[in-house]
């Protein structure tokens, strides 16, 4: 039980961690710092 | 309707699949797949880290749709052999969290689509959303045996969310994708409804095969089979596309035509019964899929060779 918690923390903190890397790509390409 | 809370959720029984089943990651796929041929059929260009940004938004918000969807539903879903395994009749998530991460997604799709592109695109994908649930699942779907078709135009926006994100504007081109896809909806749902939803009658919900029989069924699947036959060579007639796409829809559409022919004409009792299990409504569904995703390709084809 508390492997599975453990694993459902780390999947969770990678979607956040996704989500924030996608937001900073997002601000880059809105400022036109990316591409 | 009443709303079926008798069955209670098993505290600590979710999984982490149960949520994504939420998502109805089928449809999912397909919304995708319509959504981003949307997205590059536009003309102009959109940065690879906002266009990959429109499609999740997009496959979020049809996730979010559909957890909403199965919120609403619980109660048939219950009834039904199809859908009673779903998570929240399945008593694996209560439809209290089922509501809050459908409305939440929905929200963060919305806002996240009009950051990273532009308000129009924001607004259809909103529009979409609210359309399938509220006018769908929650108005019409359980009062009228035309529910497909209403359905059908909630799952025609994709390319048109697609094609706004990059052009911030709708155009004819992805008018007439919403007409293919909403005049494909009924043939290929009430194929299937033919042989795999017989218990939508316990239910309640008011079936094409359970209120007007599989004889008008299959009917109503030839009569939208020639309308979309027509509407899927219109972005060739009227100039958007070449004759890649031309030869390939009609071609496609003849088929289609030849299938659900079969189907109208299936060996059948005096109450519209198949007597031959269903073999051509089995077929016609199958080559429904294969069609759908071969006119989209044919499409995409033809922009990028012509």
């Amino acid at each position: 039980m508390v492997r599975r918690q453990r694993g459902r923390n780390i999947a969770l903190g990678l979607v956040l961690a996704s989500l924030a890397l996608l937001f900073f790509a997002i601000t880059m390409v809105k400022i036109g710092h990316m591409g | 309707m009443e709303q079926n809370t008798a069955i209670l959720p098993q505290a600590g029984a979710d999984r982490w699949q149960d949520w994504v089943l939420l998502l109805k990651p089928r449809v999912v796929s397909l919304v995708v797949f319509t959504g981003y041929i949307g997205l590059f059929m536009a003309p102009g260009h959109l940065h690879p880290v906002l266009a990959f940004t429109a499609i999740l938004c997009i496959a979020v918000a049809a996730g979010a749709a559909g957890s909403l969807n199965m919120w609403y539903e619980r109660d048939i879903d219950a009834l039904m052999h199809r859908t009673r395994n779903r998570p929240i009749p399945a008593g694996r998530i209560d439809a209290g969290s089922a509501l809050a991460f459908g409305v939440a997604l929905s929200v963060a799709s919305v806002v996240v689509m009009g950051l990273a592109t532009n308000l129009c695109a924001a607004t259809v994908l909103a529009i979409s959303i609210a359309f399938y649930v509220l006018i769908y699942t929650i108005w019409l779907k359980r009062r009228t045996p035309q529910n497909i078709v209403i359905g059908g135009a909630a799952g025609a926006f994709p390319p048109l969310i697609g094609w706004a994100a990059v052009t911030g504007s709708v155009d004819m081109l992805p008018l007439l994708l919403f007409g293919i896809i909403f005049f494909w909806t009924p043939p290929h749902f009430w194929s299937l409804s033919l042989y795999a939803c017989k218990d939508y009658g316990r239910a309640g919900v008011p079936m094409l095969p359970v209120v007007a029989g599989a004889r008008e069924t299959r009917r109503q699947i030839f009569g939208y089979t020639l309308v979309l036959g027509v509407v899927a060579v219109l972005p060739w007639l009227l100039g958007y596309s070449g004759r890649i796409y031309g030869i390939s829809a009609s071609v496609l559409s003849l088929g289609f035509v030849v299938f659900s022919w079969l189907v109208l004409n299936d060996r059948q009792d005096e109450a519209g019964v198949s007597l031959s299990g269903d073999k051509p409504a089995r077929l016609n569904f199958r080559y429904s899929l294969a069609y759908l995703a071969a006119m989209f390709v044919a499409l995409a084809a033809d922009k990028l060779v012509g």
